[in-house]
Protein backbone atom coordinates (compact mmCIF):
# COMPACT_ATOMS: atom_id res chain seq x y z
CA UNK A 1 0.00 0.00 0.00
CA UNK A 2 1.79 3.60 -0.97
CA UNK A 3 1.62 6.11 2.13
CA UNK A 4 2.02 8.97 0.24
CA UNK A 5 -0.73 10.84 -1.54
CA UNK A 6 -1.12 10.81 -4.80
CA UNK A 7 -1.46 13.46 -7.27
CA UNK A 8 -4.26 14.12 -8.62
CA UNK A 9 -5.37 15.19 -12.15
CA UNK A 10 -8.36 17.22 -11.71
CA UNK A 11 -9.78 20.07 -13.85
CA UNK A 12 -12.07 22.71 -12.83
CA UNK A 13 -14.46 24.88 -14.76
CA UNK A 14 -15.94 27.69 -13.60
CA UNK A 15 -19.53 28.71 -15.15
CA UNK A 16 -20.48 25.43 -16.04
CA UNK A 17 -23.85 23.49 -15.57
CA UNK A 18 -22.42 21.10 -13.55
CA UNK A 19 -21.29 21.95 -9.94
CA UNK A 20 -17.75 21.90 -8.95
CA UNK A 21 -18.19 19.46 -5.95
CA UNK A 22 -19.65 17.23 -9.15
CA UNK A 23 -17.22 17.75 -11.20
CA UNK A 24 -14.53 16.48 -8.92
CA UNK A 25 -16.79 13.27 -8.16
CA UNK A 26 -16.80 12.38 -11.89
CA UNK A 27 -12.99 13.40 -12.19
CA UNK A 28 -12.12 10.86 -9.34
CA UNK A 29 -14.98 8.06 -10.57
CA UNK A 30 -13.18 8.35 -13.56
CA UNK A 31 -9.45 7.91 -12.50
CA UNK A 32 -10.71 4.81 -10.51
CA UNK A 33 -12.43 3.08 -13.68
CA UNK A 34 -9.68 4.24 -15.94
CA UNK A 35 -6.71 2.86 -14.04
CA UNK A 36 -4.68 6.09 -12.78
CA UNK A 37 -6.02 5.82 -9.12
CA UNK A 38 -6.01 2.36 -7.31
CA UNK A 39 -7.47 0.64 -4.04
CA UNK A 40 -5.21 1.64 -1.37
CA UNK A 41 -3.82 5.07 -3.23
CA UNK A 42 -3.96 7.91 -0.72
CA UNK A 43 -6.58 10.88 -1.63
CA UNK A 44 -4.84 14.79 -0.92
CA UNK A 45 -6.63 16.15 2.14
CA UNK A 46 -10.04 18.20 2.03
CA UNK A 47 -7.26 21.69 2.80
CA UNK A 48 -4.36 20.50 0.35
CA UNK A 49 -6.96 20.03 -2.77
CA UNK A 50 -8.79 22.81 -1.78
CA UNK A 51 -5.86 25.25 -2.09
CA UNK A 52 -4.45 22.94 -4.89
CA UNK A 53 -8.11 23.65 -7.22
CA UNK A 54 -8.52 26.90 -5.41
CA UNK A 55 -11.86 26.51 -4.37
CA UNK A 56 -13.77 26.29 -1.02
CA UNK A 57 -12.73 23.75 1.26
CA UNK A 58 -16.74 22.91 1.77
CA UNK A 59 -16.94 21.96 -1.44
CA UNK A 60 -14.41 19.89 -1.43
CA UNK A 61 -15.73 17.95 1.88
CA UNK A 62 -18.92 17.75 -0.20
CA UNK A 63 -17.44 15.84 -3.19
CA UNK A 64 -15.88 13.97 -0.78
CA UNK A 65 -18.56 12.93 1.61
CA UNK A 66 -20.33 12.10 -1.66
CA UNK A 67 -17.87 9.67 -2.60
CA UNK A 68 -17.52 8.25 0.79
CA UNK A 69 -21.70 7.43 1.04
CA UNK A 70 -21.13 5.79 -2.63
CA UNK A 71 -18.38 3.38 -1.39
CA UNK A 72 -15.47 4.61 -3.19
CA UNK A 73 -13.57 6.08 -0.62
CA UNK A 74 -12.76 5.96 3.06
CA UNK A 75 -11.79 8.32 5.80
CA UNK A 76 -9.09 6.70 8.14
CA UNK A 77 -8.84 8.46 11.37
CA UNK A 78 -5.39 10.25 11.67
CA UNK A 79 -4.17 8.95 8.26
CA UNK A 80 -6.09 10.66 5.82
CA UNK A 81 -8.33 9.45 2.92
CA UNK A 82 -8.21 6.43 0.89
CA UNK A 83 -9.56 4.70 -1.97
CA UNK A 84 -11.27 1.44 -0.67
CA UNK A 85 -12.84 -1.72 -2.42
CA UNK A 86 -14.71 -0.37 -5.08
CA UNK A 87 -18.34 -1.60 -5.02
CA UNK A 88 -20.82 -1.62 -7.51
CA UNK A 89 -22.72 0.75 -6.34
CA UNK A 90 -25.55 1.48 -8.66
CA UNK A 91 -28.37 -0.40 -9.37
CA UNK A 92 -28.12 -1.55 -13.48
CA UNK A 93 -31.03 0.65 -13.79
CA UNK A 94 -29.23 3.64 -12.27
CA UNK A 95 -26.12 2.64 -14.13
CA UNK A 96 -27.68 2.57 -17.91
CA UNK A 97 -29.45 6.04 -16.80
CA UNK A 98 -26.34 7.27 -16.46
CA UNK A 99 -24.99 6.23 -19.39
CA UNK A 100 -27.59 7.90 -21.36
CA UNK A 101 -26.52 11.36 -21.69
CA UNK A 102 -22.81 10.71 -21.82
CA UNK A 103 -23.74 8.72 -24.61
CA UNK A 104 -26.33 11.44 -26.20
CA UNK A 105 -23.65 14.01 -25.79
CA UNK A 106 -20.89 12.21 -27.44
CA UNK A 107 -23.13 11.23 -30.44
CA UNK A 108 -24.90 14.72 -30.60
CA UNK A 109 -21.36 16.31 -31.18
CA UNK A 110 -19.98 13.98 -33.76
CA UNK A 111 -23.17 14.76 -35.34
CA UNK A 112 -22.91 18.09 -35.77
CA UNK A 113 -19.22 17.25 -37.03
CA UNK A 114 -20.83 15.21 -39.99
CA UNK A 115 -19.92 11.88 -38.74
CA UNK A 116 -21.73 9.10 -40.34
CA UNK A 117 -23.23 5.96 -38.66
CA UNK A 118 -20.39 3.74 -39.62
CA UNK A 119 -17.49 5.92 -39.20
CA UNK A 120 -18.60 6.72 -35.40
CA UNK A 121 -19.28 2.70 -34.95
CA UNK A 122 -15.54 2.04 -35.77
CA UNK A 123 -14.42 5.33 -33.82
CA UNK A 124 -16.30 4.05 -31.19
CA UNK A 125 -14.40 0.27 -31.50
CA UNK A 126 -11.24 1.76 -31.86
CA UNK A 127 -11.55 3.50 -28.88
CA UNK A 128 -12.81 0.88 -26.74
CA UNK A 129 -9.64 -1.20 -27.73
CA UNK A 130 -7.59 1.49 -26.71
CA UNK A 131 -8.79 1.66 -23.14
CA UNK A 132 -8.65 -2.12 -22.96
CA UNK A 133 -4.61 -2.29 -23.77
CA UNK A 134 -4.35 1.34 -21.58
CA UNK A 135 -6.08 -0.86 -19.22
CA UNK A 136 -4.40 -3.97 -19.12
CA UNK A 137 -2.00 -4.91 -16.35
CA UNK A 138 -3.30 -1.96 -14.29
CA UNK A 139 -4.09 -3.78 -10.79
CA UNK A 140 -8.00 -4.11 -10.38
CA UNK A 141 -9.74 -3.85 -7.67
CA UNK A 142 -8.05 -5.48 -4.62
CA UNK B 1 -22.22 26.95 16.56
CA UNK B 2 -24.48 29.52 19.19
CA UNK B 3 -21.88 32.23 18.56
CA UNK B 4 -23.15 35.20 17.12
CA UNK B 5 -23.54 35.54 13.40
CA UNK B 6 -20.43 37.68 11.90
CA UNK B 7 -22.62 39.85 10.55
CA UNK B 8 -26.02 40.44 11.40
CA UNK B 9 -28.66 43.28 9.91
CA UNK B 10 -32.47 43.71 10.61
CA UNK B 11 -34.70 46.04 8.40
CA UNK B 12 -31.69 47.88 7.68
CA UNK B 13 -32.47 51.18 5.38
CA UNK B 14 -30.86 54.15 3.88
CA UNK B 15 -32.59 56.40 1.75
CA UNK B 16 -30.83 58.90 -0.34
CA UNK B 17 -33.33 61.96 -0.42
CA UNK B 18 -36.27 60.03 -0.87
CA UNK B 19 -34.92 57.29 -2.71
CA UNK B 20 -33.92 53.63 -0.94
CA UNK B 21 -30.46 52.38 -1.71
CA UNK B 22 -31.39 49.26 1.03
CA UNK B 23 -34.85 48.60 2.03
CA UNK B 24 -35.35 46.60 4.72
CA UNK B 25 -32.47 44.09 4.68
CA UNK B 26 -32.52 41.61 6.66
CA UNK B 27 -29.42 39.25 6.70
CA UNK B 28 -27.02 36.90 8.82
CA UNK B 29 -23.28 36.26 7.97
CA UNK B 30 -22.84 32.77 9.99
CA UNK B 31 -18.97 32.71 11.25
CA UNK B 32 -16.73 30.79 9.24
CA UNK B 33 -18.33 31.83 5.59
CA UNK B 34 -17.11 32.84 2.69
CA UNK B 35 -20.83 35.20 1.81
CA UNK B 36 -20.35 36.38 -1.33
CA UNK B 37 -23.13 39.69 -1.65
CA UNK B 38 -24.23 39.85 -5.52
CA UNK B 39 -26.50 42.48 -7.10
CA UNK B 40 -26.23 44.60 -10.45
CA UNK B 41 -24.99 47.87 -10.57
CA UNK B 42 -26.69 50.62 -8.10
CA UNK B 43 -28.63 47.59 -6.22
CA UNK B 44 -27.19 49.12 -3.16
CA UNK B 45 -24.02 46.27 -2.45
CA UNK B 46 -21.22 48.82 -1.73
CA UNK B 47 -23.96 51.27 0.44
CA UNK B 48 -24.68 48.24 2.69
CA UNK B 49 -21.23 47.77 3.09
CA UNK B 50 -20.39 50.72 3.92
CA UNK B 51 -23.63 51.19 6.98
CA UNK B 52 -22.02 47.69 8.33
CA UNK B 53 -18.56 49.64 8.73
CA UNK B 54 -20.03 52.84 10.01
CA UNK B 55 -19.13 54.98 7.28
CA UNK B 56 -22.91 55.51 6.09
CA UNK B 57 -25.54 55.83 8.87
CA UNK B 58 -28.86 53.79 8.27
CA UNK B 59 -32.14 55.55 7.77
CA UNK B 60 -34.21 52.67 9.69
CA UNK B 61 -33.02 49.65 11.24
CA UNK B 62 -30.42 48.14 13.03
CA UNK B 63 -26.64 46.12 12.82
CA UNK B 64 -24.17 44.14 14.31
CA UNK B 65 -20.35 42.98 13.50
CA UNK B 66 -18.81 40.65 15.62
CA UNK B 67 -21.03 41.16 18.16
CA UNK B 68 -20.91 44.96 18.35
CA UNK B 69 -23.39 47.52 16.90
CA UNK B 70 -23.06 48.98 13.68
CA UNK B 71 -23.89 52.38 14.75
CA UNK B 72 -20.66 52.79 17.44
CA UNK B 73 -17.78 50.56 16.37
CA UNK B 74 -15.37 50.93 18.86
CA UNK B 75 -11.08 51.04 18.05
CA UNK B 76 -11.09 47.30 19.14
CA UNK B 77 -14.00 46.16 16.63
CA UNK B 78 -12.46 48.00 14.21
CA UNK B 79 -9.53 45.86 14.89
CA UNK B 80 -10.69 42.70 14.31
CA UNK B 81 -12.07 43.52 11.56
CA UNK B 82 -10.26 43.80 7.54
CA UNK B 83 -11.65 46.44 5.12
CA UNK B 84 -10.60 46.12 1.52
CA UNK B 85 -11.25 49.02 -0.63
CA UNK B 86 -9.33 50.24 -3.91
CA UNK B 87 -8.89 53.90 -1.61
CA UNK B 88 -6.64 52.42 0.27
CA UNK B 89 -4.52 54.96 1.61
CA UNK B 90 -1.19 54.74 0.10
CA UNK B 91 1.55 57.26 0.02
CA UNK B 92 3.25 56.98 -3.89
CA UNK B 93 6.95 57.74 -2.27
CA UNK B 94 6.69 54.52 0.46
CA UNK B 95 8.13 51.31 -0.76
CA UNK B 96 6.35 48.13 -0.40
CA UNK B 97 8.32 47.26 3.07
CA UNK B 98 7.56 50.42 4.50
CA UNK B 99 3.92 50.47 3.90
CA UNK B 100 4.15 47.42 5.77
CA UNK B 101 6.02 49.34 9.00
CA UNK B 102 3.98 52.04 8.76
CA UNK B 103 0.44 49.73 8.78
CA UNK B 104 1.42 48.23 11.67
CA UNK B 105 2.09 50.42 14.15
CA UNK B 106 -1.43 51.31 13.93
CA UNK B 107 -2.63 47.48 15.04
CA UNK B 108 -1.73 45.95 18.10
CA UNK B 109 -1.83 42.46 16.56
CA UNK B 110 0.35 42.53 12.81
CA UNK B 111 1.64 39.11 11.84
CA UNK B 112 4.62 40.49 9.57
CA UNK B 113 4.94 36.65 7.91
CA UNK B 114 1.23 37.02 6.44
CA UNK B 115 2.08 40.65 5.15
CA UNK B 116 5.34 39.03 3.57
CA UNK B 117 3.38 35.75 2.40
CA UNK B 118 1.07 37.69 0.65
CA UNK B 119 3.15 40.65 -1.14
CA UNK B 120 5.67 37.90 -2.38
CA UNK B 121 2.89 36.00 -3.52
CA UNK B 122 1.93 39.11 -5.75
CA UNK B 123 5.52 39.01 -6.93
CA UNK B 124 6.23 42.11 -5.13
CA UNK B 125 9.68 43.40 -4.27
CA UNK B 126 10.04 45.34 -0.56
CA UNK B 127 12.06 48.39 -2.58
CA UNK B 128 9.57 48.74 -4.91
CA UNK B 129 7.87 52.00 -4.63
CA UNK B 130 3.90 52.58 -4.54
CA UNK B 131 4.03 54.95 -6.99
CA UNK B 132 5.95 52.24 -9.47
CA UNK B 133 3.37 49.47 -8.74
CA UNK B 134 0.60 48.44 -11.17
CA UNK B 135 -2.84 47.72 -10.61
CA UNK B 136 -2.62 44.14 -9.69
CA UNK B 137 0.53 44.81 -7.48
CA UNK B 138 -1.35 47.64 -5.43
CA UNK B 139 -3.98 45.45 -5.30
CA UNK B 140 -1.69 42.79 -3.54
CA UNK B 141 -0.17 45.44 -1.71
CA UNK B 142 -3.67 46.58 -0.02
CA UNK B 143 -4.42 43.03 0.63
CA UNK B 144 -1.24 42.00 2.45
CA UNK B 145 -1.73 45.27 4.33
CA UNK B 146 -5.49 44.42 5.49
CA UNK B 147 -4.75 40.43 6.04
CA UNK B 148 -1.40 41.23 8.46
CA UNK B 149 -3.70 42.12 11.62
CA UNK B 150 -5.02 38.58 11.08
CA UNK B 151 -8.89 39.92 10.80
CA UNK B 152 -11.58 37.69 11.90
CA UNK B 153 -13.69 39.25 9.40
CA UNK B 154 -12.64 40.36 5.78
CA UNK B 155 -15.09 42.71 3.69
CA UNK B 156 -14.09 43.34 0.74
CA UNK B 157 -16.00 45.55 -1.98
CA UNK B 158 -15.56 44.10 -5.71
CA UNK B 159 -12.03 42.77 -4.64
CA UNK B 160 -11.40 41.75 -8.19
CA UNK B 161 -12.42 44.84 -10.16
CA UNK B 162 -10.10 45.87 -12.97
CA UNK B 163 -7.48 42.64 -12.18
CA UNK B 164 -5.78 40.62 -14.87
CA UNK B 165 -6.81 37.22 -14.38
CA UNK B 166 -3.45 36.23 -13.09
CA UNK B 167 -3.79 38.99 -9.89
CA UNK B 168 -7.13 38.07 -9.73
CA UNK B 169 -6.57 34.64 -9.14
CA UNK B 170 -3.77 35.26 -6.60
CA UNK B 171 -7.04 37.01 -4.81
CA UNK B 172 -8.84 34.27 -4.83
CA UNK B 173 -6.12 31.81 -3.88
CA UNK B 174 -5.68 34.31 -0.79
CA UNK B 175 -9.45 34.28 0.39
CA UNK B 176 -8.89 30.38 0.44
CA UNK B 177 -5.93 30.53 2.60
CA UNK B 178 -7.60 33.12 4.87
CA UNK B 179 -9.76 30.18 5.56
CA UNK B 180 -7.22 27.71 6.93
CA UNK B 181 -7.31 29.11 10.29
CA UNK B 182 -11.25 28.11 11.37
CA UNK B 183 -13.53 30.48 12.20
CA UNK B 184 -12.72 33.30 9.78
CA UNK B 185 -15.30 35.38 8.11
CA UNK B 186 -15.29 36.55 4.53
CA UNK B 187 -18.00 38.82 3.45
CA UNK B 188 -17.49 40.30 -0.24
CA UNK B 189 -19.34 41.77 -3.60
CA UNK B 190 -18.89 40.99 -7.10
CA UNK B 191 -19.84 40.75 -10.07
CA UNK B 192 -17.28 37.57 -10.95
CA UNK B 193 -19.32 34.66 -10.93
CA UNK B 194 -16.86 32.24 -11.77
CA UNK B 195 -14.69 33.59 -8.22
CA UNK B 196 -17.98 32.95 -6.31
CA UNK B 197 -18.18 29.63 -7.69
CA UNK B 198 -14.79 28.84 -6.25
CA UNK B 199 -14.97 30.87 -3.67
CA UNK B 200 -18.16 31.10 -1.49
CA UNK B 201 -20.15 28.56 0.34
CA UNK B 202 -23.23 31.06 0.55
CA UNK B 203 -24.77 33.58 -1.51
CA UNK B 204 -27.28 36.76 -1.31
CA UNK B 205 -28.82 38.53 -3.80
CA UNK B 206 -30.10 42.39 -4.05
CA UNK B 207 -32.21 43.35 -6.35
CA UNK B 208 -32.90 46.91 -6.96
CA UNK B 209 -32.45 47.51 -2.59
CA UNK B 210 -34.37 44.38 -1.87
CA UNK B 211 -32.80 41.18 -0.75
CA UNK B 212 -34.27 38.46 -3.09
CA UNK B 213 -31.86 35.47 -2.51
CA UNK B 214 -30.05 34.64 0.87
CA UNK B 215 -29.17 30.96 0.45
CA UNK B 216 -26.66 28.34 0.05
CA UNK B 217 -24.91 28.82 -3.31
CA UNK B 218 -26.21 24.73 -4.37
CA UNK B 219 -29.48 25.90 -3.39
CA UNK B 220 -29.66 28.57 -5.40
CA UNK B 221 -28.34 26.85 -8.49
CA UNK B 222 -30.97 24.16 -8.03
CA UNK B 223 -33.43 26.75 -7.47
CA UNK B 224 -33.42 27.83 -10.70
CA UNK B 225 -35.10 25.29 -13.12
CA UNK B 226 -34.90 25.09 -16.89
CA UNK B 227 -37.47 22.95 -18.80
CA UNK B 228 -38.15 22.09 -22.11
CA UNK B 229 -41.48 20.74 -23.41
CA UNK B 230 -41.57 19.60 -27.39
CA UNK B 231 -44.60 19.26 -28.99
CA UNK B 232 -45.84 17.52 -32.06
CA UNK B 233 -47.69 20.71 -33.20
CA UNK B 234 -47.09 24.30 -31.90
CA UNK B 235 -47.13 24.84 -28.23
CA UNK B 236 -50.27 25.45 -26.67
CA UNK B 237 -50.83 28.67 -24.35
CA UNK B 238 -49.29 28.51 -21.31
CA UNK B 239 -51.16 28.63 -18.59
CA UNK B 240 -50.05 30.16 -14.96
CA UNK B 241 -46.45 28.27 -13.19
CA UNK B 242 -45.85 28.96 -10.20
CA UNK B 243 -42.47 30.74 -9.99
CA UNK B 244 -42.46 31.45 -13.94
CA UNK B 245 -39.24 33.40 -14.55
CA UNK B 246 -39.14 33.38 -18.29
CA UNK B 247 -40.51 31.49 -21.20
CA UNK B 248 -39.54 31.26 -25.01
CA UNK B 249 -41.48 29.68 -27.55
CA UNK B 250 -40.48 28.28 -30.53
CA UNK B 251 -41.91 26.11 -32.89
CA UNK B 252 -42.63 22.80 -31.62
CA UNK B 253 -41.22 24.06 -27.98
CA UNK B 254 -41.58 25.85 -24.97
CA UNK B 255 -38.56 26.68 -22.80
CA UNK B 256 -39.05 27.83 -19.46
CA UNK B 257 -37.17 28.81 -16.50
CA UNK B 258 -38.41 28.36 -13.27
CA UNK B 259 -37.49 29.34 -9.23
CA UNK B 260 -38.90 26.59 -6.64
CA UNK B 261 -39.72 24.36 -9.31
CA UNK B 262 -41.85 21.43 -7.85
CA UNK B 263 -44.19 19.23 -8.07
CA UNK B 264 -47.18 21.47 -8.62
CA UNK B 265 -45.21 22.97 -11.58
CA UNK B 266 -44.74 19.83 -13.39
CA UNK B 267 -47.85 18.68 -12.82
CA UNK B 268 -49.45 21.67 -14.39
CA UNK B 269 -46.63 21.51 -17.45
CA UNK B 270 -47.55 17.29 -17.71
CA UNK B 271 -51.08 18.57 -18.29
CA UNK B 272 -50.58 20.10 -21.18
CA UNK B 273 -49.69 15.83 -22.94
CA UNK B 274 -45.94 17.69 -24.34
CA UNK B 275 -44.38 14.73 -26.28
CA UNK B 276 -41.60 14.93 -24.32
CA UNK B 277 -40.66 17.24 -20.95
CA UNK B 278 -37.36 17.31 -20.00
CA UNK B 279 -34.90 19.69 -17.68
CA UNK B 280 -32.18 21.09 -18.17
CA UNK B 281 -29.25 22.17 -16.26
CA UNK B 282 -28.22 25.62 -15.67
CA UNK B 283 -24.93 27.24 -14.71
CA UNK B 284 -24.63 30.07 -12.36
CA UNK B 285 -24.46 32.87 -14.14
CA UNK B 286 -27.18 31.51 -16.37
CA UNK B 287 -29.54 31.12 -13.35
CA UNK B 288 -28.50 34.03 -11.64
CA UNK B 289 -29.06 36.11 -15.41
CA UNK B 290 -32.48 34.49 -15.55
CA UNK B 291 -33.21 35.33 -12.14
CA UNK B 292 -32.32 39.43 -12.48
CA UNK B 293 -34.19 39.75 -15.89
CA UNK B 294 -36.70 41.74 -16.16
CA UNK B 295 -39.44 39.08 -17.35
CA UNK B 296 -41.40 37.26 -15.29
CA UNK B 297 -42.98 37.65 -11.66
CA UNK B 298 -41.18 38.61 -8.56
CA UNK B 299 -39.84 35.75 -6.29
CA UNK B 300 -37.15 34.97 -3.13
CA UNK B 301 -35.26 32.47 -2.30
CA UNK B 302 -34.38 33.02 1.54
CA UNK B 303 -33.51 29.38 2.65
CA UNK B 304 -33.46 29.36 6.41
CA UNK B 305 -29.32 28.05 7.66
CA UNK B 306 -28.70 25.62 9.73
CA UNK B 307 -29.82 27.96 12.76
CA UNK B 308 -33.37 28.15 12.44
CA UNK B 309 -33.10 32.36 12.60
CA UNK B 310 -36.30 33.10 10.91
CA UNK B 311 -35.30 35.49 7.77
CA UNK B 312 -38.89 37.08 7.08
CA UNK B 313 -39.05 39.66 4.05
CA UNK B 314 -41.58 37.45 1.75
CA UNK B 315 -42.94 40.27 -0.30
Amino acid sequence: MCSSTVKLDITISTGSKVPIYKQITDQIWLAVASGKLAVGDQLPSVRVLAEELVVNPNTIAHAYADLTRDGLIESRAGRGVFIVHKRQVFTPEEAWRRLEPLLDAAIGEAMALNFSHDELKEAFEKKLGQWKAAMKGKPSDE
Amino acid sequence: MNEPPAISVRDLTRYFGSKPAVEGLNLDVPRGSVFAFLGRNGSGKTTTIRMLLGLVQPTRGRGSILGYDIRNLPTEARARIGYLTEEHQLYGWMNVRECGEFQSSFYPRWNEKIFRGVVGHFNLRLTTRVKHLSRGERAGLCLGLTLAPEPELLIMDDPTLGLDPVASRSLIESMIYLTRRSGRTIFFSSHQLADVERVADKIAILDRSVLRVCSPLETFRQSVQRVRLRFSGPPPPLPAIPGLLQAVRTKGELRLTCVNYGAAAEAALRALAPAELERVPLSLEEAFISYLGDRGEKSFILAETESESETEAQP
